[in-house]
């Protein structure tokens, strides 16, 4: 029997934990059942994970595995899932692991204040993600030839030098379009968003969608503005030429779990 | 350890057929649980907390997601 390792996923409240039938149909990241370590006012949620797979060493060299990675990733989100049909959740990053369970009871023990006081932030309230995309041309040069005018083609070198500025114009036109449609999700956001997390935009392999991504955006949304924050969003950029704005969620708030600082608080509050 | 199951013998839903379970893009998840989450010293102190080490090796393929931060912006 390998030893095991205690993988947390979340917090809840130990008031409102989600019922067992609701955690009985998950497994966990290694496929273990998914249970609940109570401290107090908050739970941890958790799984068995086998410390061959999950010690630093193996974690290491996990991550570098993108298949083990989406693997592990898909399923700490199926559970976070679960729990958030049910109850406020506090998600914690991917791959955090403890020795034992008392291990992860001391952990709670310790923070549970600053649990709960994000547990009431993040209660009904849900996260949606909101990225830009522009239609960027290309920065190389074009084809001088193909680019040239027939009034033009005495002197290739004024037609390429006029394509090379209208080609530039039409870069920058994209990105003021773009900064455009950024400045108006974010007006449109106001009075229905309590918060935003600003993601860095998405390139290389794993960002798939066309266009260029131009702001990667998360706003925690009160549960009942949810389905006209989104309609909103999706209308951002209307009118506005090969601009895309793509809203994914609602997802549970994994972009809100830092502490606000004392003068956002006093912010929040007055709010 | 102790983790005592929770229901034995329950069935292992499948992922694709479970309604919470929709598909969501990898790099849309990626963003939120390497930069998201709370970050606590599992005691295996690795974490994820140190992104780059993340960011370096899968560079090819995820390549920029990194630290996020909350902006200025007033939601008021």
């Amino acid at each position: 029997m390998d030893e095991q390792l205690c993988y947390a996923y979340a917090v809840v409240r130990s008031s409102d934990p989600p019922e067992r039938t609701a955690l009985a149909d998950v497994r966990g990241v290694a496929g273990a059942p998914v249970t609940l370590v109570r401290s107090g006012a908050v739970a941890a949620v958790v799984s068995a994970v086998p410390r061959e797979e999950f010690s630093e060493a193996a974690l290491k060299v996990g991550l570098e595995d993108i298949r083990w990675l989406e693997a592990t990733a898909r399923a700490h989100h199926l559970v976070i899932e679960t729990l958030a049909a049910h109850t406020t959740v506090l998600p914690m990053r991917l791959a955090t692991v403890y020795l034992d369970e008392d291990r992860v009871r001391e952990m709670l023990r310790e923070r549970e204040t600053t649990f709960t006081t994000l547990l009431d932030r993040l209660a009904d309230h849900v996260e949606w993600g909101v990225k830009v995309y522009a239609e960027v041309p290309p920065a190389s040069p074009p084809d001088p030839v193909a680019a040239g005018r027939p009034a033009d083609e005495a002197n290739p070198g004024r037609a390429y030098l006029r394509s090379r500025r209208h080609q530039r114009q039409e870069r920058e036109d994209a990105w003021r379009l773009a900064e455009e449609a950024v400045r108006r999700t974010e007006e449109q956001a106001r009075g229905l968003a309590v918060e935003r997390t600003r993601h860095r935009p998405q390139e290389g392999g794993l960002a798939q969608a066309p266009g260029e991504n131009v702001s990667n955006d998360a706003y925690l949304v009160p549960r009942r503005l949810s389905e006209e924050f989104r309609s909103r969003m999706l209308h951002a950029a209307d009118g506005l030429h090969g601009i895309r704005v793509e809203v994914t969620g609602p997802w549970a708030p994994y972009s809100f779990t830092a502490p606000l600082a004392p003068d956002a608080q006093e912010e929040a509050r007055r709010r | 350890m102790g983790i005592e199951p929770t229901a034995p013998g329950a069935p292992v839903r499948d992922a694709d057929t479970c309604a919470v379970g929709r598909q969501v893009a990898l790099i849309d998840l990626l963003d939120r649980l390497l930069a998201g989450g709370v970050v606590l010293a599992g005691d295996l102190v690795l974490s994820i907390a140190d992104v780059d080490l993340v960011r370096i090796n899968l560079r090819a393929v995820i390549e920029s997601i990194t630290d996020s931060g909350v902006g200025s912006w007033e939601g008021t």
